[in-house]
């Protein structure tokens, strides 16, 4: 079959037909994702050589086990929770006098913080080009504690629904919603530092 | 009556839309009449819609060249596999 005709199959089908042997099916799918994988794998390890090695790992592991994928989830649900494995594992083999977890202990405090209250403009990101917005965007979710970040990519970059990011992560709703929400204050407290109204108009916290 | 703090551990539900009507319309209540919480939770909007969807960078090709390579190899080697009895 011809690659860009494999471009608009949708998943199912392209699982369906990896599933029966079909490695150019199992390719585009590999395709489809590889960039999302290695990003979390990024973030989560915090290194290049791991993320490359989980990236590789994810796929591998997919393509030998694709037999017990149930469909009954999203491929990719799917795949995130194999990649988040292997990252896991990498990370413990480098801190081997600690170990590493997604579901670590965090402060379940509720006092959230917020310590800057300024208005943003009505689209603050044309105040940049594309890639300082993409360095700025990336470095600030670099700068979240671990188990927030991994919530904030699948649930709001990568658009995953609360159950299928607690799916992926092997977490509870409820600790989804909740790091989901101090992941979104912390960047949004990042982010007025480049995004805040200039002049008068953006006033301070009382 | 809704205090800063009950609207902030609402916030990302709020946002989502994800809220019974009647709390809904008790932190729009207060969103109204509070302006920090206003601001909040419209710069906590705008940091939620910039990063949506946002694509990852491309994958370095080299990365991308050994991964395919990789795949090449565990296919191959399963396919010699299964010509002694696996399932193909």
């Amino acid at each position: 079959m011809a690659v860009s005709s494999l471009t608009a199959i949708d998943e199912s089908t392209l699982v369906t037909q990896a599933r029966e042997g079909d490695t150019t099916a199992f390719s585009e799918l590999v395709r489809r994702y590889e960039g999302k994988i290695f990003r979390l794998a990024q973030h989560v390890t915090q290194n290049r050589e791991d993320a490359e090695d989980v990236l590789q790992e994810t796929f591998m592991k997919a393509y030998e086990h694709l037999d017990q994928f149930q469909g009954n989830s999203k491929f990719y649900t799917w795949i995130v929770r194999i990649a988040v494995n292997q990252a896991l594992m990498k990370l413990r083999r480098r801190k081997t006098d600690k170990s590493v977890s997604l579901d670590e202990a965090i402060d379940t405090g509720e006092d959230t913080v917020v310590r800057e209250i300024a208005a943003w403009d009505e689209d603050p990101e044309q105040r940049y080009t594309r890639e300082e917005l993409g360095k700025i965007l990336d470095s600030a979710v670099q700068s979240l504690d671990p188990p927030y970040r991994s919530v904030f990519l699948l649930r709001d970059v990568d658009e995953l629904s609360t159950e299928e990011t607690a799916e992926a992560l092997g977490l509870s709703v409820p600790a989804v919603k909740s790091r989901l929400l101090r992941a979104r204050l912390q960047l949004r407290e990042k982010l007025t530092r480049y995004f805040k109204r200039k002049g008068g108009d953006a006033f301070a916290y009382m | 009556m809704l205090t800063c703090r009950d609207f902030l551990k609402e916030l990302s539900e709020y946002l989502d839309e994800s809220l019974d009507a009647r709390l809904r319309a008790e932190l729009e209540q207060h969103v109204t009449e509070c302006p920090n919480c206003w601001v909040i939770a419209d710069t906590t909007k705008k940091t939620v819609k910039i990063y949506k969807g946002m694509d990852p960078y491309p994958i370095p090709s080299d990365v991308e060249a050994r991964l395919m390579a990789a795949l090449e190899r565990k296919i191959a080697a399963r396919k010699t596999a299964g010509k002694t009895g696996g399932c193909e």
